[in-house]
């Protein structure tokens, strides 16, 4: 993987550039000391690092707008950061940029039960937007397996997703409206606490852009009532494509549960290991969560724990009392701790047609052999988003390197059967030199024409999402322009 | 024009120096100068996996085929796309690429979301004649910008829709209305946030003139399997216990009702402009009482305005500043979208530079 070489004229003018964003900004929301900064060198992708010239702390909408002005005036890169725990490198800075991060602006604004919502600085977790509302039975539905970490602005620029969006969908599906600032200071309010554009869909095209077409600081969420109840049930199949037709039939059946997750053979048997959550061991594990009054989910249990019979599972567990669902999600919940423990992993996250899923379980399982790698699985069955997690060994000479072959090669086979290359985790620098296995030209240039109007000079978060001979067009009238 | 295949649409597109208009069923009432490009050539649902809760379909073809064949396996469109030929007074079969290109939602957005939000991918001919893909069919996708989204209700000026894949979700079993006599307009605006603030999962909420005889009804709708359905129903009916409330369980019943609200209904064949106003549903009694209409009917439980009132009449300077806005959906004295503020026209306008820069197509409607 490779970054474009940082320009020698902006990292000449350090000095003044940090003058500049110090007479703008308080004292300790400016840091370009080389110890410091290093604190931000990565994200959660962490095989590459490098510190930005310098990173500011802005604490509101103004303070963003004058530092995004100065950087324009200046011709220098800006990387919007909201917790760094993109698994893409969304948020990896060059030696030239301005690390801006939105981590100081965590206020609640509003909150709006009659009209349900909610309205946030976006460097708040994920989480603790939830926090804000469910002692009044609400909840914001999003919610990633960081969402302890993450912040609304990273999945807002993500487009993130969690296990419950089979129901209630993704980010981008629950995002009202925004306080967006562009590379030249404009400030600009999009969407609203009213449902649906006048105009063209820009809150559409912004929400997952991944930092590219302007600064999110403000965004109005939709949130809901919390449902009544919600209950587990896990079940066991001797096969990953009975698993998979089992799947299938839920769906077709009518039934929408709020989550179908997957895990397969070498995932039970590390997280057994690990969390010792008292998992049968056998080829596919399924766990189905539905929601609902005592009698309502005993209603569609009872027609899924039909269907399941139907496909003659190994095992088939429902939970009694929230002790038993709590021990159902354990194993699931730590799955990627577990594989943390026994081996460096990379976590892909393309997503295929539910009816390819087992041909492609087959087929990685084959790739695995032949690279030498043991690839585990798990993921929301009901969408089709895989997350094959890829072990190896940091420390073994060219292992890094067979386990990305190994991963774009999973990520190829994604697109061949009518996927793509990621459902939740983004493009980011991980995955953007295999945006040509997806798109033609046409489609790549279509996208980047958007990038065009929001963002003339490419300066904001250049060297991500686009191969780079794509952009290189783009980004260098940018540096001539300076 | 009526290009049969991609490339042919491509090539007429690329050759193209002055306006064209875009047509699919030519029910939704746009009608622009220039030539007439007809989608109906492309046409034919080109992957159903009922399993995988996706549908893909050339741009032209028919809604009646893509709901017959939903139909045929217990599935649905979820947004409730409305048929605007009643209110319209136009004929012709609307096209799934029309429906997504005008972004129909119709009462169930408030709970499950509008068309946008149920796109998986699209596959269009800018203005240069370009042949473009974004997104997929698959429903989980951050692979590159949301274009889905942005070609969702931009009608045609940013580029012909040719392919679009959408996800679809199973029928309910059974619905059920709660329905709520005698209240004003401000009254029943809480009660339909009370009951959307609710864990019964209502799907729909809308108050107007939709009784036997034109009296105000507010209703309140849920779906699902036949039990649950029987409870939340007494559950939300419950929540009013102290108005004049029944519940109507009949499902047929209930289809028809709420398919009138989608059409807008009460306004077909009444001679006047109608407008729909998207906006902060607590505020829509007030904003309507501003509008002094001639017929008002509110849904996604006040967040939608729809309003009558005579021709040429400027709703948007009536309504004054307010966070939302408004389209004028039936009549001509009026631009048809709220015009926007300078630094977001500036980004409209940019956009349609780039996907078309001739300005050739549905010149005139938008950005
Ligand atoms: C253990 C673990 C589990 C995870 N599970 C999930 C999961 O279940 N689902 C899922 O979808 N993801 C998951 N992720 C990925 C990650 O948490 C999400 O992508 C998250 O949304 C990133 O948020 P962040 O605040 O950390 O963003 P960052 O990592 O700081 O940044 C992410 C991107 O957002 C941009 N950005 C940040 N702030 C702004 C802003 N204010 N304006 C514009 N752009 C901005 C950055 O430039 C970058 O491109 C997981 C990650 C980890 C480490």
């Amino acid at each position: 993987m490779q970054m474009p070489q940082p320009d020698a004229s902006v990292l000449s003018r350090k000095a003044q550039i940090v003058d500049r964003l110090r007479s703008v900004l308080p004292r300790d929301a400016v840091i370009s000391d080389e110890m410091e900064t290093r604190a931000y060198e990565c994200d959660a992708l962490t095989a590459y690092k490098c510190a930005p010239l310098a990173v500011v702390l802005p604490a509101s909408t103004e303070e963003v707008s004058a530092v995004l002005k100065v950087c324009h005036q200046m011709g220098v890169p800006v990387v919007p950061r909201g917790s760094g725990t993109s698994l893409a490198g969304g948020a990896l800075p060059t030696a030239d940029c301005v690390l801006l991060g939105v981590a100081r602006m965590n206020d609640v604004i509003e909150t709006d039960y009659d009209n349900r919502f909610i309205r946030v600085q976006t460097g708040r977790t994920n989480l603790s937007v939830t926090g804000a509302v469910e002692e009044d039975g609400f909840f914001y539905a999003p919610d990633p397996s960081s969402q302890l970490a993450c912040a609304i602005a990273g999945n807002i620029a993500m487009n993130s997703g969690g296990a419950h969006c089979l129901k209630y969908g993704v980010t981008t599906n629950n995002l009202l409206g925004v306080t967006m600032v562009q590379m030249d200071g404009t400030v600009m309010e999009i969407g609203g606490a009213h449902l649906d554009a006048g105009g063209y869909d820009l809150l559409g095209l912004i929400c997952g852009s991944e930092g590219q077409l302007g600064v999110v600081t403000e965004a109005t969420l939709r949130i809901l009532p919390k449902p009544e109840g919600a209950r587990p049930v896990l079940m066991g199949f001797d096969s990953n494509e009975v698993a998979g037709a089992c799947v299938a039939d839920i769906i077709k059946a009518g039934v929408l549960p709020v989550a179908i997750e997957f895990m397969d053979r070498p995932c039970i048997e590390a997280t057994e290991a690990f969390a010792k959550a008292g998992y049968p061991m056998c080829e596919a594990l399924l766990i189905v969560e539905v929601e609902g009054s005592p009698a309502e989910i005993d209603e569609q249990l009872a027609l899924i724990l039909e269907i399941a019979r139907r496909h003659n599972p190994v095992e088939l567990r429902e939970a009694k009392d929230a002790d038993e669902a709590g021990r159902i999600w354990l194993g699931r919940k730590s799955a990627f701790g577990a594989m943390g423990q026994i081996n460096d992993y990379m976590c892909l996250d393309g997503t295929i047609p539910v009816s390819e899923l087992p041909y492609v379980l087959r087929r990685i399982g084959e790739m695995s052999e032949e690279y030498g790698l043991d690839v585990a699985n798990v993921f929301h069955a009901g969408d089709g988003n895989m997350h094959p997690l890829i072990l190896f060994d940091a420390n073994k000479e060219g292992d890094l390197e067979l386990c990305e072959a190994l991963g774009a090669d999973i990520l190829r086979l994604c697109v061949e059967v009518g996927g793509c290359l990621t459902g939740e985790h983004g493009v980011g620098i991980e995955k953007r030199d295999l945006m040509v296995d997806q798109f033609a030209p046409a489609d790549l240039e279509a996208q980047m024409a958007v990038k065009d109007v929001f963002d003339p000079a490419w300066l904001l978060n250049p060297a991500k999402v686009f191969p780079l001979a794509a952009s290189e067009s783009r980004r260098s009238v940018a540096l001539a322009a300076e | 024009m009526r290009p049969e295949t991609e490339a042919e649409l491509a090539e007429m597109i690329a050759s193209a120096s002055g306006p064209i208009c875009v047509r699919g069923g030519g029910t939704r009432g746009v009608n622009l100068n220039g030539d007439v490009l007809e989608t109906g050539g492309l046409s034919g649902i080109t992957l159903y996996e009922p399993g995988s809760l996706t549908l893909v379909a050339q741009a032209g073809t028919a809604l009646a085929e893509i709901e017959a064949a939903l139909d045929a396996e217990g599935q649905r469109l979820a947004f409730e796309p409305m048929d605007h030929r009643g209110l319209m007074g136009t004929s012709g079969e609307p096209t799934i690429g029309g429906v997504v290109a005008a972004n129909v939602s119709g009462p169930r957005r408030v709970s499950v979301g509008a068309c946008r939000d149920f796109m998986l991918g699209v596959r269009y001919v800018d203005g240069t004649g370009s042949v473009v893909k974004n997104g997929g069919r698959v429903m989980k996708n951050v692979t590159g910008y949301d274009l889905v989204k942005l070609m969702s209700g931009s009608w045609g000026t940013l580029g012909v829709l040719t392919e679009v894949s959408l996800k679809v979700l199973p029928k309910p079993e059974t619905a059920a209305c709660i329905l709520i006599t005698g209240l004003s307009d401000a009254e029943a605006v809480r009660v339909m946030a009370k009951a959307l603030g609710s864990p019964f999962e209502v799907s729909g909420a809308a108050h107007g003139p939709l009784g036997p005889d034109g009296q105000p009804v507010t209703m309140l709708r849920v779906e699902g399997f036949a039990g649950s359905v029987a409870y939340r129903a007494e559950r939300v009916a419950g929540l009013f216990g102290d108005m004049d409330v029944r519940i109507e369980s009949d499902p047929e019943a209930v289809a028809g009702v709420w398919a009138r609200v989608r059409d807008g209904a009460p306004f077909h064949g009444v001679a006047g402009d109608v407008w729909r106003v998207s906006c902060t549903p607590t505020l829509s009694a007030g904003l309507a009482a501003k509008i002094q209409a001639d017929g008002v009917l509110y849904d996604w439980g006040g967040g939608l305005i729809w309003a009558r009132v005579r021709e040429g009449t400027d709703v948007r300077a009536r309504l004054g500043t307010f966070d939302g806005h408004a389209t004028l959906v039936r009549g001509n004295g009026q631009p048809k979208f709220q015009p926007e503020p300078p630094e977001i026209a500036a980004l409209s306008r940019g956009l349609r530079q780039k996907f078309d820069p001739k300005g050739i197509l549905n010149a005139g409607l938008m950005g």
